[in-house]
């Protein structure tokens, strides 16, 4: 039995395993106003909103883990292409200046702007980096049917980082420089520009086909199974 | 309406799971995924206040000061979020100021002012407008990280400038005072519970803890 200020597990509520397409019907508590919320079972492709606050409550992507991690991997080469290849030149004639992704970080910390530096990598580098990773480690073992040790720490840390991986405002920032510099020398766009921008498309498409519910689901399922 | 903390349930704010808490104070985690569960995040309204002062604060510099440097021929400029919107309006690219200006100028300031009126509005107990107040947040969260594409700007300026004597960008500190207000509005929304909003509705005679 729990008591007052023990650290423990709460009684979970009742919900059932969930099947390959369907889930199940839950007990859903909004985020947004804390309205308990009974949903029906939710066919492929349903999203289960709050009956009083209009808040999404989760959502039902079709093959949500096998598509997941199809983009994952897509996304895992396409940022490492957009880190490792040329980026932009900029100059005029022989005096150009080619860069790669990091090289604004690098530019900052030398120039002694050493927050704004770890700022822009945190939110460009960093965080997407160690996403993907995370994500690869869950999502591969979950697609298999093997329960992935550690997956809980990690998965969370993934979804803890979402609202600072930025490579999207990135791609926006890139784009108003490109504007700015244009008629002030030559630009010529690398590889890496290209799967960067190819990157975006897939994470925004993966971000559609990925609900954290389904994974934990999932995730939860195949711990008891390896329990049991 | 049934709330989830009248029936001594919380959700997971991770993976949806509800869960029963047998102590309003206790210290319980999720059975599916480990995440702390609490009735309503801790401290939520000081917590947001100390960090939407500390916005309000650093946004004055971050205006004030100039984010760039630009160093040609031996002449040098410096220019402000503003001045960089200016200048777009006067090459006329009309779109591209308005990238600008809503992302640098706009948004952060919207987010300061939604933010403490959604505040005072809990801490009065407002009994007004519960959908259009959480849809307000949920637009707050929604766009702040937009705001980041200045301090992304001066980034790939300061990387790509660097033609000697010709031309030369560095970064100034303003662009590192806007990055703190992003920072701290962000961690601002992030602490703040939409869940008060609705508190007049769920319990009429007591006022929002
Ligand atoms: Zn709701
Ligand atoms: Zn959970």
């Amino acid at each position: 039995m729990l008591t007052a200020g023990a650290k423990g597990t709460a009684d979970g509520a009742i919900e059932r395993p969930a099947p390959a397409s369907s889930l199940p019907p839950a007990l859903a508590a909004c985020h947004e106003c804390d309205q308990l919320n009974d949903v029906p079972a939710l066919p492929p492709n349903g999203a289960a909103r709050c009956c009083r606050c209009g808040g999404l409550l989760y959502r039902n992507p079709a093959n949500c883990i096998e598509k997941s991690l199809a983009l994952t991997l897509a996304a895992a080469f396409l940022f490492v292409v957009a880190n490792v290849f040329p980026f932009m030149a900029f100059g005029t004639g022989a005096n150009m200046v080619h860069t790669t992704l990091a090289s604004g970080v690098v530019s900052l910390w030398q120039e002694g702007m050493v927050l704004l530096s770890i700022l822009v990598f945190v939110t460009s580098i960093l965080a997407p980096a160690i996403q993907i990773a995370g994500l690869l480690y869950v999502l591969y073992p979950l697609n298999a049917g093997r329960y992935p040790t550690g997956a809980e720490p990690i998965y969370r840390l993934v979804i803890g980082l979402g609202p600072w991986s930025m490579m999207e405002v990135f791609l926006l920032g890139i784009l108003v420089s490109i504007v700015k510099l244009i008629s002030m020398a030559e630009i010529i766009p690398g590889v890496a520009l290209w799967a960067f921008g190819l990157l975006i498309i897939t994470l925004a498409w993966a971000n559609s086909t990925m609900e954290p519910r389904v994974i934990w689901m999932r995730v939860e399922e195949l711990r008891e199974a390896q329990r049991a | 309406m049934t709330t989830a903390r009248s029936r001594g349930l919380a959700g997971c704010h991770e993976c949806g799971m509800v869960s029963r808490l047998p102590e309003a104070h206790g210290h319980y985690t999720c059975r599916r995924c480990g995440t702390a569960l609490h009735f309503r995040k801790p401290n939520s309204l000081s917590r947001t206040w100390a960090l939407l002062i500390a916005s309000f604060i650093l946004y004055v510099p971050a205006n004030l000061l100039p984010i760039t440097h630009t160093t040609s021929l031996g002449h040098t400029q410096s220019d402000t979020i503003m001045s960089g919107v200016l200048y777009f309006i006067s090459h006329g690219d009309w779109p591209l100021a308005l990238v600008i200006f809503t992302a640098s100028v706009a948004v952060p300031f919207m987010k300061l002012v939604i933010l403490t009126y959604l505040l005072i509005s809990v801490q009065r107990g407002s009994t007004h407008r519960y959908r259009d107040r959480t849809r307000l947040y949920r637009i707050t969260e929604l766009v702040g990280r937009w705001s980041m594409v200045d301090v992304f700007v001066v980034t790939v300026l300061v990387a790509l400038v660097q033609l000697g004597a010709l031309a030369n960008i560095n970064a100034g500190w303003g662009a590192v005072y806007f990055g703190a207000v992003v920072v701290a509005t962000m961690f601002a929304a992030e602490s703040f519970d939409p869940r008060l909003i609705w508190e007049p509705l769920d319990n009429p005679h007591e006022s929002a803890s």
